[in-house]
């Protein structure tokens, strides 16, 4: 049975991108794998879309790059956090957690309405 | 790394782009090929998984931010590309364009230096100009002396300042010379903010009657007299007869509603202008400045209050008067703007058509490319950049057009200037500024987008499979439709610019077979300036303007001679209140009338009809009983059917005891042949130069013309007329000389510059209609030729296909030309509002001026179907 994928939610692959590179620079194709790893292939993160993100993100100094050798030789450009990433980084966690604990006590009030 | 650095290592990140991603995807390969999948399919399925490489590239490269500065270069480089292949088109729309665009940025750089911007004094908008106000007659600008100083003297909320017209004879140093002066009172160089160039202003203990005579002389007088030289200030020179000392000289350019040379101080004529006493003469302009901290609205609530406090104290004269102000800039340029407004939207019409010529010219290679941009889509160009190409190509074209508009109008707004009948208010001042450029850059753009946006919709958006497949041969109805909708907008433009041309023509021709009331032929007109040796009492000067009349009819073509102050159709006018019962109407409600003050054989020099009675004789003196002559509108209105001859005219600025109607005679058009009509003042009078009371003599003697009717072309007569009226001083001049038939054709000047105008506009706009019709046929027909070939084939005679494409074109011309009419009757109606004299729109204008249209449309759309006609069917089915 093929796994059931939702679509991302609107403006969340930027902050799932930037979760990812907070844990060490990365390259593009590794950022695409530990995303499709870490949604356990829940999310659908459309390839296509993940460069012109990356772009993005750089264009903004949200990120920087660097091009690196990787552990099999080749030349690969690797994204590191800035700081203004850092810190537009936890500010859209703080949001997204906000906005969950939201819609999870609008959810909790319906259960309990309903009991 | 910043917007340049980006884009100057354009090359080097387009490099990277394509290893990071050729690196994704042999990462993905190798994993998949790890897991046992085929090498082929592996690079297969990590190629679907991150889709067209071309349209990741495209997105990333979108991400960038230079995008757009990017993609503008090289759409500037392939637009100019463009244009170096077609080189004839690329001429035709540049020369079109800056025609368009320069002629619209003259006029707009005239409007701007006249119209828009401030005056050029030290806080501008608070310069106001005060007007009086009556129910009966509206408001004017005349003020009496005494209401002057009344209202400078009582005013909190304003700092006012007056002036009048003058002029006179300079005899020293240098030979006698007539000039333009003014009366200016001592306040009115620190009210409108500005000091003289050298010396000073007026101190107010000058400004007096029995000061030392002093003046002030304008820039060019000091130039033209005194060699511009250092010590002129207290210099002296003869004016009127008086020696003026010289205490300062105007700034360059100054002007009081045109130039003058001379500058005397107001108040010291009380005595020898009787107008100056009499709070009954309204011949001052004032202006005024705003207080600090007072607004408009303040100043004029102040002036209603004092005007009602001077009605109570003076009710003869000021009974039912009010005074009000207004911003100065308004009095300052007059009545120019509607004309200047109307001639902008007149050449902004052009401009459009131009635009939607060079649009259908531009849509036909879009339609012409469609598989082209289809196929770039197909490969991956997104359809908002496409348009945005076309978009750069054709706002290249505008900016290009642009630039050469602005150099014509650069060359070209001066000339403009000079050719403006009568004078331009504030010519001096035009030029070229920030603002007007700005104007061009954005009529530039604006035509530029107008022009590329038809092409640019065109890019496809669905069916891009069916495009290609379908090549060239298949046209989209769609192009079809907006191709006619040109040429109907250009045609419908094109009526309504031609149908206001010819209501121009019609409107002058109406106008000139006017009659004027008076034959225009061999008469001159001339003010005449006595030598001030002359005017030292009545006597004296009535025995030297006899002189000047035996001396004058001396000369050999002149038939005969007369003196009037005021000449028909020529600036200046004196309307007097008059009334035919011996108890005097309510203050401020009689009835007006233009007076004359002339000589007996002034009706002989005008040739004006004699309808009943007499005109003067030598026998109409001081001391025999005061005489009037009227027009027949003065007879209508006054005394109806019954016979005026006999009746008696209250006039008081003439006197106090009634005179005598002793004659009628025709209306004279006094106002210009197309004003006449809508005048305030429609009834006239005459009454004799001999029963001026002697105290008035001097002041007479300063507005009097001299008028001749001649046997020889008039002009001729001047130098001998002139050698004999020197006087025995040699300081008597003849100035402002004009024939009658000059001042009737310049009482029409601007009609006939409107229709010189507009009928340059017309023609153009058909021109261009025209080349549009053509192009647009010529290009509708091209596509048709395999349709036309299969008709031919199957038996359509060259004829058939001749009526086929001329119905094409003759159902685009008459579609426009409806619309045309109908928009050309809203015109008339604005024109009508806008132009003194204006005949409406009638159907015989409309009879002239729409057949040219369409006779010249058919023979543009004649050339094309000539060919389509001649299309031998075999080639044209091979085409397919």
């Amino acid at each position: 049975m093929a796994p059931l994928k939702s679509d991302l939610p609107q403006g969340t692959l930027d902050l799932l991108i930037l979760k990812v590179i907070a844990l060490g620079p990365v390259h593009g194709y590794a950022i695409a794998q530990r995303l499709e790893q870490v949604s356990r292939g829940v999310v659908q993160v459309p390839e296509g879309s993940l460069y012109p993100a990356l772009h993005r993100l750089e264009n903004r100094r949200l990120l920087a790059a660097d091009w690196k050798e990787t552990e099999t030789g080749r030349e690969a450009k690797f994204y590191r956090l800035t700081r203004k990433g850092l810190k537009q980084l936890k500010t859209e966690t703080a949001d997204w957690q906000r906005l969950i604990d939201a819609i999870g006590l609008i959810l909790g009030m319906a259960d309990g309405g309903a009991q | 790394m910043n917007w340049w650095k980006r884009l100057s290592r354009r090359n080097q990140m387009e490099a990277q782009l394509e290893k990071e991603l050729s690196f994704h995807l042999e990462q993905h390969t190798a994993q998949l090929a790890a897991r046992g999948i085929a090498p082929d399919e592996a690079r297969r399925q990590a190629r679907l998984a991150l889709g067209g490489p071309e349209q990741v590239k495209e997105k990333c490269r979108d991400a960038r931010g230079t995008r757009w500065l990017e993609d503008f270069l090289q759409d500037a480089r392939y637009a100019l590309r463009t244009f170096r292949r077609k080189p004839g088109f690329t001429l035709v729309a540049l020369l079109i364009l800056s025609l368009g665009i320069g002629a619209t940025t003259v006029m707009f750089a005239v409007i701007n230096s006249v119209l828009l911007r401030p005056l050029s004094y030290p806080e501008p908008d608070r310069l106001v100009t005060l007007h009086r106000f009556t129910e009966a007659f509206g408001e004017s600008w005349g003020f009496s002396n005494f209401d002057f100083i009344d209202a400078k003297r009582e005013s909190q909320t304003l700092a006012v300042a007056a002036w009048t017209y003058a002029g006179g004879t300079i005899s020293e140093p240098g030979e006698p010379e007539y000039v333009n002066g003014r009366r200016i009172s001592a306040e009115l160089f620190s009210t409108l903010g500005i000091s003289p160039l050298q010396g000073r202003a007026f101190r107010p203990d000058e400004d007096r009657p029995g000061a030392a005579p002093i003046a002030i002389i304008s820039f060019a007088l000091w130039q033209r007299d005194f060699g511009g030289a250092r010590g002129t200030i207290g210099r002296t020179f003869v004016y009127e007869g008086k020696p003026y000392t010289i205490v300062g000289i105007a700034p360059a350019g100054f002007q009081l509603d045109g130039e003058a040379d001379v500058f005397t101080p107001l108040q010291q004529e009380q005595s020898t202008d009787p107008r100056m006493q009499n709070r009954g003469a309204h011949f001052l302009r004032a202006v005024a400045r705003l207080r600090p901290g007072f607004g408009l609205a303040e100043g004029r609530a102040e002036l209603a209050l004092i005007a009602r406090h001077l009605a109570e104290e003076y009710p003869k004269s000021n009974a039912g008067v009010s005074m009000t102000a207004y911003p100065l800039q308004k009095e300052f340029i007059g009545d120019v703007g509607s004309t200047l407004w109307l001639l902008l939207c007149a050449v902004g019409l052009v401009l459009l058509i131009a635009c939607v010529n060079i649009a259908s010219l531009l849509l036909a290679r879009a339609v012409s490319r469609e598989r082209e941009l289809a196929m770039r889509v197909a490969l991956g160009a997104g359809r908002g950049r496409l348009a945005r190409q076309c978009l750069t190509e054709s706002a290249l074209l505008g900016v290009g057009g642009g630039v050469l508009g602005v150099v014509l109008a650069f060359v070209s707004v001066h000339r403009f200037v000079a050719f403006w009948p009568g004078s331009l208010p504030r010519a001096e001042e035009v030029h070229l500024d920030w603002r007007v450029l700005l104007f061009a850059v954005c009529a530039s753009l604006v035509s530029g987008l107008l022009f590329g946006l038809a092409p640019a919709l065109r890019v496809p958006v669905r069916g891009v499979e069916q495009t290609l497949r379908a090549g060239a041969r298949s046209i989209a109805g769609g192009s079809r439709r907006l191709h006619s909708a040109f040429v109907i907008s250009e045609i419908a433009l094109a009526v309504v610019l031609l149908v206001s041309a010819g209501m121009f023509g019609h409107t002058l021709l109406a106008l000139s077979s006017l009659d004027p009331g008076f034959n225009v032929h061999n008469v001159m007109a001339t003010r005449f300036a006595l030598s001030p040796g002359a005017l030292a009492n009545p006597e004296q000067i009535r025995a030297a303007w006899q002189d000047v009349l035996d001396r004058a009819r001396r000369v050999p073509g002149i038939e005969s001679v007369a003196l009037a102050d005021i000449i028909p159709m020529r600036e200046g006018e004196n309307s007097l209140p008059y009334w035919t019962t011996a108890t005097p109407p309510p203050p401020n409600q009689e009835p007006f009338a233009l007076a004359s003050c002339v000589t007996p054989d002034y009706l002989k020099v005008m040739g004006i009809p004699l309808r009943r009675g007499r005109f003067f004789t030598e026998h109409d003196r001081l001391d025999s009983e005061p005489v009037v002559v009227i027009d027949d509108n003065l007879a209508q209105h006054a005394f109806g059917t019954k016979d005026a001859v006999g009746k008696r005219i209250w006039i008081p600025a003439l006197g106090p005891s009634p005179a005598l109607v002793i004659g009628i005679v025709g209306h004279v058009r006094h106002w210009g042949l197309a004003s006449d009509d809508q005048s305030r003042v429609r009834e006239q009078m005459y009454y004799p130069f001999a029963q001026v009371p002697a105290p008035l003599l001097h002041f007479f003697s300063s507005i009097m013309s001299f008028a001749a009717r001649t046997t020889i072309p008039p002009l001729n007569v001047v130098e001998p007329l002139r050698r004999e009226l020197r006087g025995a001083a040699g300081d008597q001049a003849l100035y402002e000389i004009h024939t009658m038939e000059q001042l009737v054709s310049a009482s029409l000047a601007r009609q006939r510059f409107l229709l010189l105008l507009f009928g340059i506009f017309a023609s153009l706009a058909l021109l261009l209609a025209c080349i549009g019709i053509y192009g647009v046929l010529a290009y509708l027909t091209g596509l048709r030729v395999p349709e036309i070939g299969v008709r031919m084939t199957l038996g359509a005679k060259p004829l058939d296909v001749m009526r086929l494409v001329l119905g094409q074109s003759l159902m685009m011309i008459f579609i426009g030309v409806g619309v045309g009419i109908l928009a050309a009757l809203a015109a008339g109606r604005i024109l009508n509002r806008l132009v003194e004299g204006m005949r409406p729109a009638d159907a015989s204008t409309f009879a002239i001026t729409i057949p040219v249209l369409v006779i010249a449309a058919l023979f543009a759309s004649f050339v094309p179907a000539r060919r389509a006609s001649r299309i031998d069917p075999v080639t044209a089915l091979r085409q397919q």
